[in-house]
């Protein structure tokens, strides 16, 4: 399967291992990767501003750009939904451009359930000891059903064990510019998510939204806590050696 | 209602500093959200009820003049009045009018949020009528001049001390000295203290979970048994309501009520679920001898045919914000308004403008777990995003916001300018923070670095990279 | 006030994009409203026969803090009322309801029982009535107002009992509702109860006794035997 990899700008800008870990589990998935030079973004910080007018011009540049491809695939549960659910009811009134974007919208795929569901993966040969927390990104659990898929290949990772976290699918604050707009609110959401983390007693914890592990690494680092945070994609490729978790220097 | 949203941010500011409001909401927060999942796990239909629930709504609401048509009829067969109300002051005409009619001194009233919405008991008040609450959450928040903080449970924000010291402060006839340590001792003094204004009562004036068009009946939805006593006692039952609460069929009800106790409270099925139709008939020995229907638009029909007509199906189970987290986080009196939580954050923009309450649309993450456990399926996070719209339109953001907003756009429109400043700016901060691998403080990201660290980049873009990579290789 | 109406209704479908509805749409309503059909009915009960629906009646109702207790005949039941007000150690003074029905009930076998006929008033404690139907898939009771049955019975005294004939019992409220339109005109008011009154409105902490009476004790009367053989399933 041919298979265009949609980066996601926060992976782009802070933490490529992510893409790279997404490449090696797609390959070895049986999937020839290639990363469309034309793409930025997915547009979701216009669309949930409000800004259609800016969304729908950054949604035909990715429709342009991902062109050809099987499926397009995101190692982001919120870029995906955007991709999946949201690109169509932008285009909903659009009908000379919709029947392209529903079709755009079909091939499109957060990687962990891509890789479970639409590639049949049901183990990986990775390896890390570790008792790890996970946490449910809100989108890619709420629009995209992405719950059982990463905790059926992280059973299969030698060594790891999974502590369920209590809220696991309760919002860890993020959201996009709402952890700016309403700070106040933003730290509450993080830091009883924090509290959930620490009562797990895992020494890691994981999710497949870096925008949720951006949030989450920065109240634990603010607060001196040793847990590892990190892309399920990097445990998952067996890439845990190559760089450190989020946050902590080399 | 007198609106606070517009200081949204500094209500949620108090609520996060309240400690007695922060342990309520974590009570409240252990409480519904569990109970209505063990609910749903024993109703193997409950999903498909969710959708039926959804038709029955949407099929209603788009034939609404029908079946308020309907309605009145049935009503009027029953021997009850309807009257409309296109505004708030003409509700509360409606009900003074037929207060003075009976020479009414002491009105009791059921819990209704239609009330609340137009200033009702004020109203009354001011014109020499007793207005007693006697939905114990209702008549607590009464006593305190506070406004209710929940659809269901308008006491929610409060612990069981304050309650205590609110009824030490308001029944002066009591004994000081006994004891109110307990909720038990609590509930058995509301109700002692309630019961005579119950039988005292010349009107009593109750909301309506649903109005049924097929027999001109109202029913509503308690579990204390006060909205039965305030409609049953007094000479005149007031049925205070709005438009979109109508069902066709009794049948229609019978669905909608099972997804109304299981999403609200947990509950099978509440105490008391009432229909009432028209006043008493010939033979009944009690029961009201007036029954009038109040309905009430107030922007209800201008919700019709647009983005928001969904918020419509609201059945008022307050589900949304049992589940919301910033509601957990904040309260419901931080939406400084009747409706709080997600229903709210779409309905109060509607009712009293998107420029008084801009912010309750955008202090939402779209987490999307409201959406998830609407008995009717409303799509609470897409109407809040219809809101965004019309402010970003209407050019109601702050003008920094918007400006930084359209930049990263224009940027982000061309890829080439794109990747060459992400390659630029996260070697730039890949570097400034390559000692600690994450920065305490960051110029312009001060919203973030106030009460988190922020992770530095790992210092080369992944296009870089991979574009490096992609050379490497082929050069092999 | 008509200006209102009409104003209301007029918006409602200038919203709506259309005028009134035309005949043919109105009568297709109508005809949906006049055969009020069910929509999908949950399994739980429906799908049980009848002594199943009685046990689930009676196991759902004692979970909101009914008690219930199946006696064999009419005649046991003015001894259970006495027996239930000693236990509870309540006063023997009760309210029935006027109801012919109750008068098959030997209440002259227990002349300790003082018993008044009519509604409630503020100081009674304890009330009696029959019921219309008891809801086998919540255990919820339904009760009508009428001349026989006053609505002030069901909510001013402490203490409810509640007469439940066996061949009341019926599986849904849809059922409940083909049998109230089978009865005539409908009543003033339609009482579901489900248990005793309760609030959780300080700190989530369900108390019994809200406004609303603290007990509901309910008597379900088998007499089938008496009724008949084969006259139910």
């Amino acid at each position: 399967m041919r298979v265009a990899l949609f980066v996601t700008c926060l992976v782009d800008f802070f933490r490529p291992t992510i893409g790279f870990a997404a490449v090696k589990l797609l390959e070895a998935a049986g999937c020839t990767v290639e990363v469309p030079r034309a793409q930025t973004c997915c547009g979701q910080p216009a669309y949930n501003s409000g800004d259609r007018a800016n969304a729908k011009a950054i949604a035909l540049q990715v429709l342009d750009a991902f062109e050809g491809y099987d499926h397009v695939v995101a190692p982001s549960g919120s870029c995906a939904g955007m991709i999946r659910v949201h690109y169509p009811e932008l285009f909903a009134d659009d009908p000379a451009v919709l029947p392209r974007v529903q079709h755009l919208a079909a091939r499109s795929w957060e990687l962990v359930s891509f890789l479970v569901d639409i590639c049949g993966m049901r183990k990986v040969s990775a390896r890390w000891d570790r008792e790890v927390a996970y946490h449910d990104a809100c989108s890619g659990l709420r629009e995209l059903g992405v719950r059982d898929q990463p905790r059926r290949l992280l059973a299969s990772v030698g060594g790891l064990s999974l502590n369920e976290l209590a809220g696991a699918e309760t919002c860890c604050g993020f959201g996009g510019t709402f952890c700016v707009k309403y700070p106040d609110i933003s730290d509450k959401m993080v830091s009883d998510k924090e509290a959930e983390i620490v009562k797990t007693r895992a020494a890691a914890v994981l999710a497949g939204d870096l925008g949720c592990l951006l949030n989450i690494a920065g109240k634990l680092h603010r607060h001196g806590r040793r847990i590892e945070v990190r892309h399920v994609a990097e445990v998952l490729a067996g890439m845990t050696e190559e760089t450190p978790p989020i946050g902590v220097r080399r | 209602m007198l609106a606070t949203s517009s200081t949204f941010e500094a209500n949620a500011r108090a609520g996060l500093a309240n400690p007695i409001l922060q342990r309520a909401l974590a009570l409240m927060q252990s409480g519904f959200p569990e109970r209505r999942r063990l609910a749903i796990e024993r109703l193997p239909e409950f999903e498909a009820l969710r959708d039926i629930g959804e038709s029955i709504k949407d099929h209603t609401l788009e034939h609404l003049d029908f079946y308020l048509e309907l309605f009145e009829a049935n009503v009027l067969a029953s021997g009850g009045q309807v009257h409309w109300a296109r505004t708030p002051d003409e509700a509360r005409a409606v009900v003074l009018q037929i207060c003075r009619s009976v020479d009414a001194k002491v009105v009791t009233k059921g819990k209704s949020m239609i009330a609340e919405e137009i200033g009702l008991n004020e109203y009354l008040e001011k014109n020499g009528i007793a207005a007693v609450e006697t939905d114990l959450g209702e008549y607590i928040i009464q006593l305190r001049h506070e406004p209710p903080s929940h659809l269901i449970a308008p006491a929610i924000h409060l612990m069981k001390e304050q309650v205590a010291d609110t009824f030490r402060a308001e029944h002066c006839s009591l004994d000081p000295a006994r004891s109110l340590a307990e909720a038990r001792q609590l509930c058995d003094e509301a109700r002692a203290v309630l019961r005579p204004r119950f039988l005292a009562a010349d009107v009593g004036i109750t909301g309506a979970n649903f109005l049924v068009a097929e027999t001109g009946s109202s029913i509503i939805v308690t579990n204390e048994g006060n909205g039965d006593l305030t409609q049953t006692l007094p000479r005149v039952h007031i049925v205070m309501t709005s438009l979109e609460k109508l069902v066709p069929t009794l049948e229609d009800a019978a669905t909608l009520l099972r997804l109304l106790a299981r999403s609200a409270t947990g509950q099978e099925f509440s105490a008391y679920t009432t229909m009432s139709t028209g006043p008493r008939r010939p033979g009944d020995l009690d029961g009201p001898e007036q029954y009038h229907v109040v309905l009430l638009d107030n922007g209800r029909s201008a919700l019709l045919g647009g983005e928001f007509q969904d918020v419509l199906r609201c059945i008022r189970c307050s589900a949304c914000m049992n589940h919301c987290p910033v509601y957990a986080a904040v309260g419901g009196h931080a939406y400084g308004w009747v409706y709080s939580g997600p229903m709210g954050a779409v309905l109060t923009p509607s009712l009293i403008g998107i420029a008084k309450a801009g912010h309750l649309p955008n202090a939402s993450t779209f987490c999307g777990r409201c959406e998830s456990v609407c008995p009717v399926k409303i799509p609470l996070p897409k109407m809040m995003r219809h809101w965004r719209e019309r402010q970003f339109a209407e050019k109601l953001y702050p003008p920094v916001y918007r400006a930084g907003l359209s930049l990263w756009a224009w940027v982000a429109r061309r890829p080439a300018l794109y990747h060459a400043t992400v390659e630029l700016f996260s070697r730039a901060l890949g570097w400034a923070g390559k000692d600690r691998g994450r920065f305490r403080s960051l110029p312009l990201a001060n919203g973030w670095t106030a009460v988190r660290d922020m992770p530095a980049p790992e210092g080369r873009s992944f296009h870089r990279l991979w574009a490096e990579r992609q050379k490497a290789g082929a050069r092999r | 006030m008509s200006k209102a109406r009409e104003q209301i209704l007029a918006g409602v479908r200038r919203s709506l994009k259309r005028g009134r509805l035309d005949a043919t749409r109105e009568t297709a309503l109508q005809e949906r409203v006049s055969a009020h059909q069910r929509n999908l009915v949950p399994a739980r009960a429906a799908s049980m026969d009848h002594a199943g629906r009685v046990d689930l009646f009676v196991a759902m109702a004692e979970e909101v803090q009914a008690t219930v207790v199946r006696v064999a005949s009419p005649a046991a039941v003015p001894e259970e009322v006495a027996r239930y007000l000693a236990a509870e150690n309540l006063a023997a003074d009760l309210v029935l309801a006027p109801d012919p029905g109750l008068d098959a009930f030997p209440w002259d076998a227990r002349p300790l029982l003082r018993i008044r006929r009519g509604r409630a008033e503020a100081g009674d404690t304890v009330s009696l009535t029959p019921c219309f139907a008891a809801i086998a898939e919540t255990g919820t009771l339904m009760l009508v107002s009428g001349a026989g049955t006053p609505t002030t019975l069901n909510f001013l005294p402490d203490t409810r009992i509640v007469v439940v004939n066996d061949r009341q019992v019926v599986a849904t409220y849809e059922d409940g509702w083909d049998r109230l339109r089978a009865a005539g005109a409908l009543p003033r008011a339609v009482n579901f109860i489900t248990g005793a009154s309760r609030t959780g409105d300080i700190e989530q902490r369900i108390e019994l006794g809200a406004h609303g009476p603290r007990r509901l004790h309910i008597i379900v009367v088998d007499d089938r035997q008496k009724a008949g053989d084969g006259e139910d399933e």
